[in-house]
């Protein structure tokens, strides 16, 4: 019993620090940053780029299950690799739409090729929308967990790839934020970037460890019932 | 010739074999690409500058390759001899490259008459045009015949093909294209050759857990 509740108890400490982590984040954005010369939109600032680092971080981390099942045959991380995917299809979904409003309320239009971020993360979520597609295609089984690894593989090397593809074929429109000198932010406005970036990792790692816990629940329900049928 | 290298040349000169003696896929593909080109001849307005019928060019290709490698383990699959091959005293690695190269035979020899094609209905052929047609067609049929064994594997293959490969692909089409278009095809160029060393070096590591069950 212990046993099936330290997880979760991990999972609800880290759910309920995600939450105030993001009301802190959300309180920060709007009465501690200054608003800057671009004007209110530019708060959206605080969500789009952590939601988007979020993702990147979010894809890695099944790229490392994912090597981790093909180099140490470790059971349950494919599993684990599948989850952080999905996840991270969600922030990517989540940095296209705010991505897509920054880009209205800044330059006019809903979308623009222009914008390197954007176009990158296109690539990028057409190509892990796929990999629910393959995966679910295949019957599950060793066979499956293989090749959802080794495309997992593929995705993070194909991300600084597309990142290099895409400034090849652009113009440069995308304000640059950071560069080799150091942010260009005032401290406060850097200070607030940094909170909602732990929050977006924080409810990255609880939504994470939730559909972990219920996917795992899922298997040992499925194993019992086979168990008490047999 | 003996040992990895030997491995691969029987297994590729195999698959060449089997075409030319059954004739299924070269044809079709030579076809395709002809009559997708006579498509762009309408699609594309009069007016219409050189640089879009290059772009036009690359997407035939892409396509035709796209066809060719949904064959890539027909001759296999319909005979069940995936297993066969797989239980030859043969490195694993071996098949993805023979099956690459093969790939990349059928690939070359319908390029020629794609390009002759695209010379006589469109516009000029440049070295840097031909250069990049070679770059790309290698990053092509390695993570082709990859994701080609993937899309084996599920249970919508021919369906899934295409959708494993066109984003992969995207940063080829991107170096092609500008490569053909650009003044200085040098960096794209070399962008190209990047990638078909990197993804040939992931796709030779990572084949064998593709085919393994």
């Amino acid at each position: 019993m212990k046993k099936l509740i330290a997880p979760l108890d991990n999972a609800v400490g880290l759910a309920l620090l995600a939450t105030l982590l993001i009301g802190v984040a959300t309180a920060m954005t709007f009465f501690y940053a200054p608003v800057d010369e671009d004007g209110l939109n530019q708060k959206i600032f605080y969500f789009h780029v952590p939601i988007a680092l979020t993702a990147y971080a979010t894809f890695g981390w099944g790229a490392w299950k994912a090597l981790v099942h093909l180099w140490k045959k470790k059971p349950g991380a494919d599993l684990e690799s599948y989850v952080a995917i999905h996840q991270g299809t969600i922030f990517g979904s989540l940095t296209l739409i705010t991505g897509s409003i920054w880009a209205k309320l800044r330059w006019g239009h809903w979308w623009l090729w222009g914008e390197q971020e954007l176009v990158l993360f296109l690539v990028i979520f057409l190509f892990y929308c796929t990999y629910f597609m393959l995966r679910y295609s295949i019957e599950a089984g060793p066979r499956r967990a293989n090749i959802s690894a080794v495309y997992a593989l593929f995705g993070v090397v194909l991300i600084p790839i597309s990142f290099l593809a895409i400034r090849l074929a652009e113009n440069y429109i995308h304000p640059i934020a950071f560069t080799t000198n150091g942010p260009q932010m005032a401290g406060s406005q850097f200070g607030t970037f940094l909170v909602c970036l732990v929050a977006m990792f924080a409810l990255a790692g609880a939504l994470y460890r939730l559909e972990l816990l219920g996917k795992r629940l899922d298997t040992k329900l499925r194993d019992l019932r086979e168990l008490v049928l047999s | 010739m003996n040992g990895y290298f030997g491995d691969v040349v029987t297994l590729a000169v195999k698959d060449l074999r089997l075409e030319l003696r059954a004739r299924d896929t070269l044809p079709a593909m030579a076809l395709f690409v002809l009559s997708t080109m006579t498509i762009f001849h309408f699609a594309l307005p009069s007016g219409s500058s050189d640089n879009a019928a290059l772009g036009l060019l690359w997407i035939a290709i892409l396509f035709t390759a796209l066809l060719g490698l949904t064959r890539t383990y027909a001759p296999e699959r319909e005979q069940s001899m995936f297993d066969g091959l797989l239980l030859s005293p043969v490195d694993r690695s071996a098949i993805w490259l023979a099956k690459t190269v093969a790939a990349l035979a059928f690939l070359a020899a319908v390029e020629v008459v794609a390009l002759l094609a695209f010379w006589l209905f469109f516009a000029h052929i440049g070295w840097s045009l031909l250069a990049a047609v070679a770059l790309a067609d290698i990053g092509l049929c390695a993570v082709g015949a990859l994701v080609a064994a993937m899309a084996t594997a599920s249970r919508s293959r021919e369906l899934i093909l295409p959708l494993l490969l066109l984003p992969l692909t995207i940063p080829v089409i991107v170096g092609a294209v500008g490569a053909s278009v650009a003044d200085d095809p040098g960096k794209y160029l070399a962008f190209l050759a990047m990638y078909d060393a990197i993804f040939g070096v992931i796709a030779w590591a990572t084949f064998e857990y593709v085919v393994a069950e």
